[in-house]
């Protein structure tokens, strides 16, 4: 089976590849191997979080960061796309281009972030709090949201909180069994009909108060409980992040591979790639678990596999390791130092990834490959924590990759 | 891996909680402990004392949403499929052996067709299967056909196989066997276009996956191993084995090895769908299929769970939409809710019927004339909870296919 350009990774690196490229008329197929960090998502995506302005924080960066490949004038343009695409998916982002601004953490910390999700709580660029006083609700028995920590964040901020708890029988059903007392049961069960009792029993709590905060656990499939929830709530409703997994996160991935596939994209959730063909410096065809010996050959490939939780990366006793074709890695050789013995610094395994050259191609035995590009966090020479930039690497490293590869009339 | 060597992919288990988000049995009863509890957190406690066993594990659909979504690989749906075989203490009932048994049965009620269809569409009927073995009433048991497929070939098809340079092996399964041997006439007829010769396996049986599921592991394998043996000489003989239900394929492709421990990897890759097959075949200019003109139809896919773990959807999709006349729809890949033999369980009834709604209700909403899909029991669940009429892909392409342009476009 032929396609213009195969992906390897179905999360946000290679769906917005894939859709960016299917924009273009490329016929495009992605292969993950399973749900996607996008299932981890907080909400926001952070372009870079050194500084107020993420450019400014940008243009600190070392030239083995991958922006600095991209380089600045790309960024710029690349940056302003992002926006729009995300519309284009029906998915509504908040924030300015050139200004961090804050999110809440479901620590109750505050965090800068660069686009956030409509539906949740931000405090503006300039740190003022929006709110005097708020209602933070949880729902009862929910364990993955702590009110305690979210109102004791605010009330340092000299934000007034009353907190509550809100229960209704079809929730307390969801109980009886209380390890699967999950965000996304609870945003399967509230839906529908129960959007008008919640926004009931929301509204006896959202008297004489700013604004509602809650966990984000409405709206798994779609916006349109959230949009109906946000009429019916008398005060501003806004959500909190929950721990995972992330209600608002597996919506935008439904999302985006909704809209890969209706621009013509195929799409293979839970098989992973076990081997490839390279031939004269290029990767001919990959062969899948569970396609057996059916070859798929593309004119490019695109590895947005993902960093060591997705098995993009992988170790053992001899080191750091790309597992789907053994392709070079920026990594240390000694395995002390992969380390460092404060938790809270930046650890360097954080920024081993694949080896590319500046057009993102990778490398096999110190030899470029010249169809496959590498982009997202399976890439080296970032600290996705400390600089904040995980997400604006997985997009615009897909973005760039894509605006590298032709159009298809 | 040998016997005494305990299994322990479960540590792969990050505890991250996305198997569960799939899982349609969550969602709807509360009951059921969730993938990931059920699978790799009890087989930790198993492991140290089976009484930690929990016979909730049997509310598991086996739909294996939970691998295809796992980003670690674990093999979830097998641990607990596993668990249920190895430390399952209450014994199959007689409504399960006669589930189960779906090849037994289909021999007996073929015979008698007429008389057993009526019968088991009978009110009183149904209502002392309801109440004496727990099927529950709602369901009404596919109706058996007068002649076996197998009876017709041998009559009516086996000469002329013999006429074709190309050949495959085909394993038809019961319900093509028993209820609706038109699925399997009409693989015949397209594997005769594109000039393909079809034998049957030397020897058949139910490729097992109600066996397994209903927990017959002793007489599951010794059908395995007849079939393996059966789709060994096949493959000898340089054949493909061809099959057009999406459960044979995975159970024999997947279950074989995982759950009753056969080793198949020699034919493994040997065993495939007949839409993959054909579409491949076409994929690589190897044949020509020509559709009639007046075929027009608004058609819309479902991926049937084990479709969705093969990860072959994209064939029979592909296929379906080479037809000029269709007018094509993908639906969201969910579970049905009936599971092989799960949903005609009188006790499993009213789950089976919530985990499908949002199915039924994208297919009501829909306005087709049809829906596609590659597996038998979906196919049962759909008709009956919408009224829409359910095709297997290839008895589309029969019915859409030229036969008499697609014959003269692949003679050599």
């Amino acid at each position: 089976m032929k396609f213009d350009t195969i992906i390897i990774g179905g999360g946000l690196s290679g769906l917005v590849a894939g859709i960016d490229l299917s924009r273009k008329g490329q016929k495009c197929l992605i292969v993950s191997s399973g749900q996607s960090a996008l299932h981890f998502f907080s909400g926001s995506f952070e372009l870079c979080s050194l500084a107020d302005n993420p450019y400014e924080g940008i243009a600190t960066l070392g030239a083995e960061h991958p922006y600095s490949k991209i380089g600045a004038e790309s960024i710029a343009d690349l940056s302003a796309k992002v926006k729009p695409l995300f519309k284009e998916v029906g998915i509504t982002l908040k924030g300015v281009k050139d200004a961090n601004h804050w999110r809440i953490t479901p620590m109750g910390v505050l965090k800068r972030a660069w686009l956030t999700m409509d539906e949740y709580g931000t405090v503006p660029a300039d740190g003022v709090m929006p709110w005097k006083k708020v209602a933070v609700l949880n729902i009862d028995g929910f364990l993955d949201f702590h009110t305690s920590y979210i109102a004791a964040g605010l009330e340092a901020k000299g934000v007034e909180c009353s907190v509550h708890a809100i229960s209704m029988p079809e929730l307390e059903r969801l109980r009886m069994n209380p390890t699967e007392m999950r965000s996304t049961n609870i945003a399967k069960t509230l839906t529908g009909d129960l959007i008008g009792a919640l926004a009931a029993r929301i509204n006896e709590y959202a008297h004489d108060v700013d604004a509602v905060l809650m966990p984000a656990v409405v709206g798994l499939t779609s916006s349109t409980d959230v949009v109906k929830l946000k009429e019916k709530v008398d005060r501003p409703l806004h959500f909190i992040a929950t721990l995972p997994p992330s209600v608002p996160g597996i919506r935008i991935q439904m999302m985006l591979k909704k809209h890969f596939q209706k621009l013509g994209g195929v799409y293979m959730l839970g098989d992973s790639v076990v081997s490839g063909e390279f031939e004269g410096g290029k990767l001919k065809s990959i062969k899948t678990n569970n396609h057996g010996d059916t070859e798929f050959k593309a004119d490019n490939f695109i590895l947005a596999s993902g960093s060591f939780f997705s098995k993009g990366l992988a170790s053992d006793i001899d080191g750091v390791y790309e597992p789907i074709f053994g392709l070079d890695v920026d990594s240390l050789d000694v395995r002390s130092e992969w380390y460092e013995r404060n938790l809270f610094d930046a650890q360097p395994y954080m920024s081993f990834g694949v080896a590319t050259d500046n057009e993102f191609h990778v490398k096999k035995n110190g030899e470029r490959i010249e169809n496959v590009y590498a982009t997202g966090s399976v890439l080296s020479g970032f600290h996705p924590m400390k600089q904040g930039c995980g997400a604006g690497v997985s997009i615009l490293s897909a973005l760039y990759v894509s605006s590298l590869l032709k159009t298809i009339r | 891996m040998s016997k005494n060597k305990i299994d322990t992919s479960f540590e792969q288990c990050m505890k991250c909680t996305v198997c569960t988000v799939y899982c349609p049995v969550v969602a709807v009863n509360p009951d059921y402990p969730g993938p990931k509890q059920a699978g790799p957190d009890g087989e930790r406690y198993r492991l140290k004392n089976p009484l930690f066993y929990d016979e909730t594990l049997d509310l598991c659909l086996n739909c294996k949403r939970c691998e295809v979504a796992c980003p670690s690989n674990v093999k979830i749906g097998d641990i607990i499929q596993s668990a249920r075989l190895k430390y399952g203490t209450h014994k199959p009932k007689l409504r399960d052996y006669i589930l189960a048994n779906t090849d037994v049965m289909g021999s007996l009620a073929t015979t008698m067709a007429p008389v057993v269809n009526f019968t088991l569409g009978l009110k009183p009927v149904k209502s002392v299967m309801d109440a004496v073995l727990a099927v529950d009433h709602h369901r009404t048991f596919p109706k058996y056909a007068g002649q076996k497929f197998e009876t017709w070939f041998k009559r009516h098809a086996l000469k002329k196989q013999d006429t074709y340079n190309n050949k495959v092996s085909y394993f038809h399964g019961c319900y093509a066997n028993y209820n609706h041997p038109k699925l399997a006439k009409d693989f015949v007829k397209i594997m005769n276009a594109i000039g393909y010769g079809v034998n049957l396996l030397e020897k058949e049986k139910c490729c097992g996956v109600a066996l397994i599921s209903n927990g017959f592991k002793d007489q599951a394998q010794k059908q395995a191993e007849l079939n393996l043996s059966s789709i060994r000489k096949a493959v000898a003989r340089g054949e493909k084995v061809l099959t057009t239900s999406s459960t044979c394929t995975f159970t024999m492709r997947d279950e074989y090895e995982h759950i009753l421990g056969l080793d198949n990897a020699d034919v493994r890759d040997s065993i495939n769908l007949a839409t993959k097959f054909i579409y491949e075949l076409v994929d690589a200019g190897e044949i020509v299929l020509k559709f009639k003109e007046d075929y027009v139809k608004r058609i819309a896919y479902h991926t049937p769970c084990h479709m969705e773990k093969l990860g072959w959807a994209l064939y029979s999709t592909s296929l379906v939409r080479m037809i000029p006349g269709v007018n094509f729809m993908m639906l969201d890949s969910q579970c049905c809710g009936i599971a092989g033999t799960y949903g005609f369980k009188k006790e499993h009834y009213q789950d089976s019927q919530k985990i499908g709604e949002g199915l039924f209700k994208q297919i009501i909403d829909s306005q087709l004339d049809m829906v596609a899909t590659d597996c038998e029991t979906c196919k049962w669940q759909i008709e009956m909870s919408t009224g829409v009429p359910v095709e297997n892909p290839i008895s589309i392409i029969a019915d859409a296919l030229d036969v008499e342009a697609t014959v003269k476009a692949n003679q050599k």
